[in-house]
């Protein structure tokens, strides 16, 4: 059965769109297809693996797992609005430092988790580190350099 | 993968929602923070007709001490039940509890309320409010009532909430003798519910004898289980490490467990004891 | 191991940090999902809920007439598309696999009906709504059941749940056997795994009918193999599809294969005309994705009394699942050329037999069939120790093959290349303060605690499986590319390649550009699996480097009129020997090798190409110590210290090299810890989502200490082994030997992994019964 859409007013990466979206669609495949924003990705269906994590009005999610039309109003930051120009984001830059990914899929996910963790417990430790990615799932790395990378990012001056 | 379709309201008000329940009946389900309801959705496990969702309406969250009671309302977040200073001074087992919740995202978006309502087997939140001895604010059209957590819960997913009625907030007394509050819990290594958790109360009296204790099991059964047998051989005792051992052996007394992939049920039981060990041992620990 | 750069006048063997970073950490990198086209369709299955079951009906009337619904297809439809796998004997049983099920089904995901439609939304709508009606066919599930006499058919068409034997025998087995003074005999079970690649399998295809193309984006490792098989399966022609590997997340072996989808989605795009996608959910990747490991092993080890290891038997029973993926009959026969491990014994025998059953099919994963091999003979070598009251360790130094023994010809046939067990395992003791361990142990024994100390020394074979291609192009204004039919998914390979050839071609690692993954951009390729790019990719690209700096010495020679003999290379160019300031620039002698500069003779351009094959592998090795606890009130177990000691060989950037023993070892701790792929006697899967299977998380990883040594392979021109499975074939191997270790005051002996803690506390417990 088909539902009206419903309007979505939202600021994603400090632009601002306004537009309508069936109540089913949830923000990961709004971001993904209605705005082209495809560094936000999708790898599970039981939002467990956190490759999908967003800041919505500053807090970590998972996209996945947030209707669109339930971030009317919010603003929303993806993998691609953290960086600022060409100025890598500190946990962005640690993680090519210290070698934080191979094959790059979890990572848009890892590095929104880390960067949200850093902005709220600047001083987190190795087991904060990982207690706070319990919930971003990595095949390639065996977590070693990215804890390594979030803990660099943490020593960084900001 | 995408839920099937569904009508989506975003009430302002209660009495929006109520009315919307009228209309809809059985056929609405309400929006928390979606954290147990849209992962059934995706799979779908579950396919309402309409969702109502109450994260529009002003009021439903916060956390307050209002004399002895600590009310928590239904739309707080995890992260802002344990990052509270308030819950951490005054109930530090629900602060811990809040903590080990799904995961980080999990926690910024799950609500206590959704959790409660939800009343999944594996919740970690049902087990400490039943040793804390929470009541939930249930509001419909008619008004309210409180129903304590001792009665709310049922049996799986199913709760004393009438269909017509919406859980607003969350009380929780704050004796005025101190009491020390904690939770263990041993999660699945897949999806971190509840594979066996233990929550604890004890209230103290000057001398440290336990005046009052509460343990309640998680993962043993349908609902929250009051491990009666373990709270009768803690009160009125000094807890020294040999009337905590002695008390959480008979926490697996009476339980049922059920079997799952992971874990049998005479794990179950031994784990029971194990952790109501633990809980009734970081209570105690507890300055 | 250094991270830094050990000779900072060479690339290779320096720590560069990675090429490939910039667009994945800033949300540009290109999946397959991530491709945008004009009119593209989307596909979602309807698959079997039953593990074995004849279809007796198929309602399609309700999908079909859903809104954004284009069609919806069965078996009907598809008729004899089917994958096809290589025989591998004779007499080798292979059942149907047809892309769609056709009459009946052989395993819980097997695909049924097909909807297209103009969302993926929509499509998922539609197959919830095609009702299937099954009449039920008894199940079986495990392997050794599936062989015995009257057992369950997983397929009755084929008459057999057989596929495969094969069989090795090396010098005189019954006579090592009569004259041992001990046997140690162990059965055990590897668990079946599921590889769990980030991204799960999918596949754009875009048809051009009036050109009669197809271009295939696919989530592969192998983008020229998989171009081949779909050629096969589609009758369509190989040098009309073009297939792309764009970014790949993750694959682990398990995206080695062309699948059903794969070829369906081709034969749907090119039906309609338009193109077609089909991402798979994470629970269609639990039920349709090659899993791996699921061997059972039978084996006996003869020995004297002072503990030589006489000889070898061991029988292999390989769960194949339902249906044959091309690589699926691949990894059992791994034992045929790893069962003595780094030991000498000739007197071998290893029989290989494999089954189907109703589970999802098996192929290779990380290791694929090296971990099982490590494991049998490390665990008999650990059984057979204490069966004779010896050290382990001292059992095998005894038994090492020695360091001037190589080449050495084992007992199965296959030259091992080099080798210095002892070397690897006293480093590994070295790190581990084995004796103080053994100490701590001791200590903790005492006061009853159940503490282990295991170890496992191992040989792994890589950069098999056929040859690989390199080639190194120099364009006129003297930019250099890099073509490699390796097809790499996170290995870092843009940065590698780029620093082997900058490094030979002596020019700035700027100047490089590496491609790769791409049919029509890359000559031929075989791809990225096995640990093999380091010695195949790499050998390929070193030797076309080298037959480049040849051809640009002539050429060289001729603007500097010298000498070809006199000419030698210099930062950047080259240059006369004894003439320094004669010297011509990369850029000079690609702009003369594009325009008449070269000899007489010498084709124009500069453009080598090498297709690689040592026609041998290269067998690294090394020492993995392990410190475990088990609460015996839990049955929790703990790593409290992992060493891991590979010796790959030359090490061409040991950034990428760690992280890889890191990965490595992450998937090798999950077997050992918490992973296994469970399906109920009614061949219901029971971890069929990420809530019931459990993958290692951060907190899993434990301490580590990783060390090196370094013998290089004198067969190859970069002197390297591989090494991205090291961490998956060492590490489960010492975790389960330095449990066993904890657990051998209570008698246990044996236990199969994964570690859960209600294992092993009800394996306590009933020691503890007696």
């Amino acid at each position: 059965m088909e539902h009206p859409a419903r309007p979505v007013n939202v600021t994603v990466n400090g632009t601002s769109h306004a537009t309508e979206v069936e109540p089913r669609l949830l923000l990961v495949h709004f971001l993904r297809e209605n705005l082209g924003l495809t560094g936000t990705h999708v790898g599970c269906d039981t939002s467990q693996c956190g490759a999908c994590t967003v800041h919505l009005n500053g807090a970590a999610v998972k996209s996945c797992t947030v209707l669109a039309v339930q971030a009317d109003g919010a603003e929303i930051t993806t993998i691609e609005g953290l960086a600022d120009g060409a100025t890598l984001h500190p946990v962005q830059a640690a993680f090519q430092e210290e070698h934080g990914l191979q094959c790059g899929f979890c990572t848009p996910g890892m590095v929104m988790t880390a960067a949200y963790l850093l902005e709220t417990r600047p001083d987190a430790d190795d087991e904060a580190i990982k207690h706070a990615l319990e919930g971003n799932l990595c095949r390639c790395t065996g977590y070693v350099n990215i804890v390594k990378a979030i803990r660099t990012a943490a020593q960084q001056p900001r | 993968m995408h839920p099937a379709s569904f009508g989506y309201e975003a009430p302002a008000s209660l009495e929006e929602v109520f009315g919307l329940l009228r209309q809809h009946g059985e056929d609405a389900k309400l929006l928390a923070g979606g954290h147990s309801l849209l992962p059934a959705m995706k799979l779908r496990l579950t396919q309402p007709e309409v969702l109502i969702d109450l994260g529009r309406i002003p009021g439903l969250s916060g956390i307050r001490q209002d004399g002895d009671t600590l009310i928590i309302g239904a739309l707080t977040t995890h992260t802002e039940v344990s990052a509270s200073e308030t819950v951490r001074n005054l109930l530090p087992g629900l602060a811990d509890t809040a903590s080990v919740i799904g995961d980080l995202q999990v926690r910024n978006r799950g609500t206590m309320g959704g959790s409660v309502a939800h009343a999944d087997p594996g919740a970690d939140l049902p087990v400490t409010l039943t040793a804390l001895n929470a009541s939930f604010m249930l509001t419909s059209a008619e008004g309210g009532r409180t129903v304590a957590a001792d009665d709310f819960f049922v049996d799986f997913f199913t709760t004393a909430l009438e269909p017509h009625e919406i859980l607003t907030a969350i009380h929780i007394p704050l004796p005025a003798a101190p009491t020390r509050t904690s939770y263990a819990k041993l999660p699945h290594p897949a999806s971190g519910y509840v594979v066996v958790s233990a929550a604890a109360a004890l209230t103290l009296d000057g001398s440290g004898a336990c005046t009052g204790a509460r343990v309640v099991l998680g993962g043993v059964g349908g609902t929250p289980h009051r491990a009666t047998g373990t709270e009768t051989a803690l009160n009125g005792q000094a807890l020294t490490p040999e009337v905590i051992a002695a008390a959480a052996e008979r926490a697996a007394d009476g339980i049922d467990p059920h079997a799952d992939s992971y874990a049998d049920e005479e794990y179950k039981r031994h784990m029971a004891a194990v952790y109501a060990r633990r809980a009734i041992e970081a209570a105690a620990a507890r300055a | 191991m250094s991270t830094e750069q050990s000779n900072p006048n060479r690339l290779i063997g320096a720590s560069i940090r990675r090429v490939e970073d910039p667009p994945l950490l800033t949300g540009q990198g290109c999946y397959v999902d991530d491709v945008k086209l004009p009119g593209i369709l989307h596909v979602a299955i309807h698959r079997s809920t039953h593990p074995h079951a004849r279809i007796v009906s198929i309602d399609t009337a309700e999908a079909a007439a859903m809104p954004g619904v284009v069609c919806v297809l069965t078996g009907d439809d598809t008729g004899d598309l089917a994958l096809r796998a290589p025989m591998l004997t004779p007499e080798m049983n292979m059942p149907e696999h047809p892309v769609l099920a056709r009459g009946t089904v052989h395993a819980v995901g097997a695909p049924i009906a097909a909807v297209v439609a103009e969302s993926r939304a929509l499509a998922e709508d539609a197959a919830a709504a095609i009702g299937v009606t099954y009449d039920s066919l008894p199940v079986v599930t495990d392997a050794e059941a599936a062989l015995e006499d009257g057992a369950t058919l997983a397929h009755e068409e084929l008459g057999t749940n057989h596929c495969y034997t094969m069989k090795r025998e090396n010098g005189d087995v019954d006579k090592a056997f009569a004259e041992a003074d001990h046997v140690c005999r162990l059965h055990m079970k590897s668990p079946r795994l599921v590889a769990m690649s980030m991204e799960a399998r999918g596949v754009l295809a875009y048809p051009d009918p009036i050109r009669k193309e197809l271009t295939v984006w696919m989530s592969t490792q192998g983008p020229h193999r998989s171009r081949a098989d779909l050629a096969n399966s589609l009758g369509f022609p190989e040098n009309r599809i073009h297939v792309i590997a764009p970014d790949v997340g993750g694959g682990f072996g398990s995206k080695g294969c062309v699948y059903r989808e794969d070829v369906l989605v081709c034969h749907v795009a090119q039906k309609l005309g338009r193109p077609v996608k089909w991402m798979a959910t994470r629970s269609e990747d639990f039920l349709t994705t090659c899993q791996g490991r699921d061997q059972a092993m039978t084996s006996e080890l003869a020995l004297s009394k002072d503990g030589k290891m006489l000889g070898l038997k061991v029988r292999v029973v390989a769960n194949l699942g339902a249906y044959l993926h091309s690589a699926t009959a691949g990894p059992p026969q791994r034992m045929l050329v790893m069962a003595p491990g780094c030991y000498q014994i000739q007197d071998v025998r290893v029989e290989i037999v494999s089954a189907f059953t109703n589970t999802v099919p098996t192929g290779p994963y990380r290791g694929a069939g090296r971990p099982e091999a490590v494991l049998n003979i490390e665990r008999l070598a650990d059984k057979a120790a204490r069966d004779l009251g010896m050290d382990p360790l001292e059992l095998r130094r005894k038994n090492y093959i020695q360091p001037e023994q190589f080449p050495y010809r084992t007992g199965v046939g296959v030259e091992y290349d080099s080798g210095d067990y002892e070397k690897s395992l006293d480093e590994a003791l070295r790190l581990s303060d084995y004796d103080q361990l053994i100490r701590m142990r001791d200590e903790a024994r005492e006061r009853g605690e159940l503490v282990g100390v295991g170890v496992s020394t191992f040989v792994e074979p890589s950069g098999g499986a056929g040859f690989e291609s390199g080639a190194v192009r120099v364009d006129r204004t003297g930019a250099i590319t890099v073509l490699t039919g390796s097809s790499s998914h996170g290995q870092g390979h843009e940065t590698v390649w780029a620093q082997v050839a900058a490094d030979l071609l002596k020019v700035p690692m700027e100047d490089v550009v590496v491609r790769h993954g791409d049919t029509i951009a890359i000559q031929q390729g075989t791809g990225t699996f096995g640990s093999r790019s380091a010695v195949m990719g790499g050998g390929a690209l070193a030797t076309a480097a080298e037959r480049l700096v040849t051809k640009a010495k002539a050429v060289a020679a001729n603007l500097m009129e010298a000498s070809a003999d006199d000419v030698v290379q210099v930062e950047g160019g080259f240059a006369v020997t004894g003439v320094p300031e004669r010297t011509v620039t990369w850029r000079q002698v690609a702009g003369a090798a594009h325009a008449k500069g070269t000899p007489a003779g010498m084709d124009p351009g500069l453009h080598e190409t090498a297709f690689f094959d040592p026609n041998r592998e290269a067998w690294g090795f090394g020492a993995h110590v392990a410190l475990v606890r088990i609460d015996a009130d839990t049955g929790e177990l703990t790593i409290e210290k992992l060493v891991l000691v590979d010796d790959i060989g030359v090490v061409l950037n040991p950034m990428v090299v760690e992280a890889q023993v890191h990965g490595g070892l992450a998937q090798g701790l999950g077997e050992a810890l918490c992973e296994e792929m469970v399906f109920d006697e009614d061949g219901q899967p029971r971890t069929g989502t990420l809530m019931d299977y459990a993958v290692p998380r951060a907190s899993t990883m434990p301490p580590l200490i990783i060390g090196e040594t370094e013998t290089p392979n004198p067969f190859n021109p970069l002197g390297v082994k591989g090494v991205g499975e090291a961490g998956t074939n060492g590490a489960p191997p010492a975790v389960a030997n330095a449990v066993m270790d904890a657990l051998s005051p209570l008698g246990i002996d044996h236990i199969d992994m994964p570690y859960t803690a209600p294992k092993l506390w009800r394996a306590i417990r009933e020691a503890r019964k007696g």
